[in-house]
């Protein structure tokens, strides 16, 4: 019950930090991605990205896809 | 060892990749294709249709695993189609700042993600929206409820009630309440994405902003 009720606030509240929009998600997650499949820091390349994705479950949806798409076409890691 | 990637030559001018900028070999020989003309045009257009139609049926499959064959794979198919041509239509935003099949790939998961959500859907009217939080929340805590919990649920609920706008509640409790999808809802109410998003944006920091002050 309580973790349901924390997950409820946490969709009406939001991300606490600063983030961009789904606009500016979808333009930059393909370099997003591929900076993570690397094992680089994307974060720091896209600052608020991250903090969208914790906002916006369509775009989280979207970006779970894309890195396992991209780690598929990687093989497996030697 | 040294990346085995190329740099793109200048005559590649319709597309923004900006000249030195190193890409990866299959993209490059991918984007030359693309900006080119004739069987080796036509050629890259059917293998970055191949492509899309591999990154739409993954996230099919991925997300709506009670769907039918047939209607699956129509709904990838039809979601590679439109990713193609978002594509092509695009092709000079590309900037080479990832690996032109990841580019490729986000356009026909967005499409098959539409999609997948627009159809489960599809015969469901959008939940009634409830006066309130507290009407969801109201009463005498159940045995397992945490009162302070309660408490600050109906404190969001009061807040929602004073500083949002119709629209801004609207919207809030359809996506964070009811958990009807962004592009569902986008649809119903003729917008986009976007600017759906910026309205909830809007919407949490008021209510942000409310509660610091009111606690």
């Amino acid at each position: 019950m309580e973790d349901r009720d924390n997950e409820l606030i946490g969709r009406l509240l939001g991300p606490a930090g600063p983030e961009i929009g789904c606009d500016a998600c979808f333009e930059e997650l393909d370099r997003y991605v591929d900076l993570e499949a690397a094992g680089k820091d994307a974060d720091a390349a896209v600052p608020g990205l991250r903090a969208h994705l914790e906002g916006c479950p369509a775009c989280r949806e979207e970006h779970e896809s894309l890195l396992a798409l991209v780690r598929e076409d990687q093989g497996p890691a030697s | 060892m040294t990346p085995a990637t190329t740099t793109v030559p200048g005559v590649m001018r319709t597309s923004s990749v900006a000249p030195g900028t190193r890409l990866d070999p299959e993209s490059q020989e991918l984007l030359q294709a693309l900006t080119g003309s004739g069987r080796a045009y036509d050629d890259a257009c059917a293998r970055l249709h191949e492509l899309l139609l591999r990154a739409a049926r993954f996230e099919v499959t991925r997300r709506a695993r009670s769907l039918k064959g047939a209607e699956a794979d129509a709904i990838a198919t039809e979601a590679a189609d439109d990713a193609l041509l978002a594509v092509l239509r695009r092709l000079d935003d590309f900037r080479g700042l990832s690996k032109l099949t990841t580019w490729a790939y986000k356009f026909a998961l967005y499409e098959a993600a539409v999609k997948v959500r627009r159809h489960a859907w599809r015969d469901r009217e959008l939940p009634v929206e409830p006066d309130t939080l507290a009407s969801l929340h109201g009463g005498v805590p159940g045995p397992e409820e945490d009162v302070e919990m309660r408490e600050r649920l109906g404190t969001i609920a009061a807040a929602i009630d004073e500083v949002l706008t119709p629209h801004q509640r609207r919207v809030l409790v359809a996506l964070a309440v009811n958990g009807v999808p962004i592009d569902v809802l986008a649809e119903r109410l003729s917008t986009t994405r976007g600017a759906l998003y910026k309205t909830l944006h809007d919407a949490r920091a008021k209510l942000r902003v409310q509660l610091e002050e009111t606690s």
